[in-house]
């Protein structure tokens, strides 16, 4: 089972931290039994640890990408040339494959992964529920080479030969839904994305419906409120800034996921409007061309992509995080 | 006039049965007090009359619980129309707690989709909070999250909000048994003044209170109803030695 845990970096030191930080001492001043002290070094061992181990990998990583860091500069991160032979590295095409195929996940991703959670957790019976529950984690246990395949063999052509021209037909006055259609585009990438982030979002979503206390959907069905009005008035209010939590889940998931995404995306470092088009990503990037990475300067702007990647995280981890706690702040006073 | 009919009405929780063929009346525009010994049944009693048991998982009730005369449990009807006629009010307050004290007050408004305008919501949820004897307590924090009040006006806030919608049918499973004197005396004051209005059905291990705010008792144990009657000859001079073992104190 997946535990809630968004991320372990970024922990700002919280009222309730820095009041146990006193309590602690309060204690080690009185004289506490020695297991006590064992168990309180274990556990700050192991935090520290944890967190130690960030920051070095960031801090390789700099100095791994040091060379194109003092060459390139902020140009790295707004140019659009990426050209190995002429030494040109400009990592804009990445960061945006990057994003908008993750958005795409998402979108689809996160509506599916709460409504499975939801008919899992208030709909379907115990025994459906679980085995319908251990058919989507099921999918997580699905290795991305596995799903990359699929997304080359069925899910590529398909979405071709069937959704695209839908959506070239009905949308596409839309920039977004025009173009050529080879199979191989931004569009499969979100969609392979989309299923793998899928029971992440809805696995976590299942578990923070659990945690909604049941005098509350009580509540409203007393009051008659049919299902979907209890989980509207209840379950949803209630499990907001866990639902966030949860998609910010998927979402990391989307960013970092390399292989199934190189399988299906096509790798041609370019910036279109149109989902159809072949598109890449920081982490497909670093994966298809680590090995062709002939001189110096071509592997420290490889590495520099995958400082880009975690710093992205990183942002959006902390951004959810602040989110989270001003949700949770503004809507449970008290 | 019966308000409420149980006939041979038994409530199990899967295999076991918890109460066991009850036959009772319920009179209109009257308060019934029920009350016995811990799990001998009351909650699930009152749970039966607006079809709230059966959200318990593997829950099922037997026989019939007629409203006005029309069974609850026959065929085609639905459970929530019959739970917006019959109100209840629980032991542990519920406020939705990412709502306001007048949203929750008028949320069932909405449930039963009725267009309000703004006017008629705040003239409902003034009316209903005055009934429930809160309003002059958070007439200025009407914004305020429903959570940020004391445990007593949490319980009166619930008691608003089941009020709000107007019910025919006030179920309360010990409203008092988290509040203090104060807060109690507020409400049973509220009950009595509440049952020219509805028919009420109260849950309580206080036998003060049954005796104080109540018409009729009903002395459940082992989810048997012993004795149904008027309040007073159930404590003055009970027909069955069980109930007036409970009722001195003797056992439960
Ligand atoms: N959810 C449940 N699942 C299984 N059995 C239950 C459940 N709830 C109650 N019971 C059983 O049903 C019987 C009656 O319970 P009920 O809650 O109606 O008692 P009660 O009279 O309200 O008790 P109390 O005064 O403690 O509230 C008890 O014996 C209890 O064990
Ligand atoms: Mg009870």
């Amino acid at each position: 089972m997946l535990s809630p845990n968004f991320g372990s970096y970024a922990v700002a030191p919280s009222a309730t931290a820095q009041a146990r930080t006193k309590r602690r001492w309060q204690r080690l001043k009185m004289g506490v039994p020695a297991g006590e002290l064992v168990f309180d070094g274990f556990t700050a061992a192991t935090a520290l640890i944890t967190l130690s181990l960030v920051v070095a990998i960031v801090v390789v990583l700099a100095i791994s990408a040091w060379p194109a860091l003092v060459r390139f500069r902020a140009g790295f991160l707004v140019g659009t040339e990426w050209d190995p032979v002429n030494e040109q590295f400009g990592a804009l095409p990445f960061i945006y494959g990057t994003a908008v195929s993750s958005l795409l996940a998402l979108l689809v991703a996160a509506p599916f992964g709460i409504g499975v959670a939801l008919c899992l957790s208030e709909l379907a019976p115990d025994w459906l529920s679980n085995i319908l529950g251990f058919l989507v984690e099921l999918l997580a246990a699905i290795p991305s080479v596995v799903y990359g395949l699929w997304g080359i063999f069925v899910l590529g052509p398909f979405l071709r030969d069937a959704v695209e021209p839908a959506l070239a037909r009905y949308l596409g006055f839309l920039p977004l839904f025009q173009g050529p259609r080879v199979g191989v585009s931004m569009l499969s990438a979100g969609a392979i994305l989309a299923v793998m982030v899928v029971p992440f979002i809805s696995a976590v979503c299942r578990d923070v419906f659990a945690a909604v206390p049941d005098n509350l959907r009580e509540a409203a069905f007393a009051l008659g409120a049919t299902r979907w009005e209890m989980v509207r008035l209840a379950v949803l209010p209630y499990s907001l800034s866990g639902i966030v939590g949860a998609i910010i889940l998927g979402l990391g998931r989307a960013l970092g996921e390399t292989i199934a995404v190189a399988m299906v995306i096509g790798n041609r470092s370019v910036i279109s409007a149109s989902l159809f088009m072949p598109s890449t990503t920081l982490a497909s990037a670093i994966a298809n061309e680590f090995t062709e990475a002939t001189s110096d300067i071509y592997v420290a702007a490889l590495i520099e992509l995958g400082l880009v990647l975690i710093l992205v995280s990183l942002l959006i981890n902390v951004t959810a995080r602040l989110m989270i706690y001003k949700l949770t702040a503004q809507r449970f006073t008290r | 006039m019966a308000k409420i009919r149980l006939v041979r009405m038994s409530a199990y929780f899967g295999r076991t049965r918890a109460l066991r063929e009850i036959n009772l009346d319920i009179p209109e525009f009257n308060v019934t007090a029920v009350i016995g010994p811990s799990g001998c049944g009351k909650s699930t009693l009152v749970r039966c009359i607006n079809r709230m048991h059966e959200t318990v998982k593997d829950a099922r009730v037997e026989g019939d619980v007629l409203l006005d005369g029309e069974n609850i449990y026959g065929p085609g009807v639905d459970p929530v129309q019959i739970r917006r006629r019959v109100g209840m009010v629980f032991q542990k307050p519920a406020p939705f707690p990412t709502m306001s004290i007048q949203d929750n007050v008028a949320v069932g408004l909405n449930l039963n989709g009725l267009a309000l305008n703004r006017g008629e919501r705040a003239e409902i949820v003034e009316r209903s909070l005055r009934r429930a004897a809160l309003w002059n307590e958070v007439k200025d924090d009407l914004g305020k999250p429903g959570t940020s009040l004391s445990g007593g006006q949490q319980q009166r806030l619930c008691i608003a909000r089941a009020l709000a919608v107007e019910p025919e049918v006030l179920l309360m499973d010990e409203p008092c048994s988290a509040l203090d004197p104060i807060s109690t005396a507020h409400i049973e004051e509220l009950v009595l003044e509440l049952k020219s209005q509805y028919t009420i059905v109260i849950v309580t291990h206080n036998m003060q209170q049954a005796a104080r705010v109540s018409d009729f008792t009903a002395f459940l144990l082992g989810g048997v109803l012993i004795e149904f009657g008027d309040t007073k000859q159930i404590f003055t001079n009970p027909e069955r030695q069980e109930t007036e073992d409970y009722i001195t104190g003797r056992f439960g």
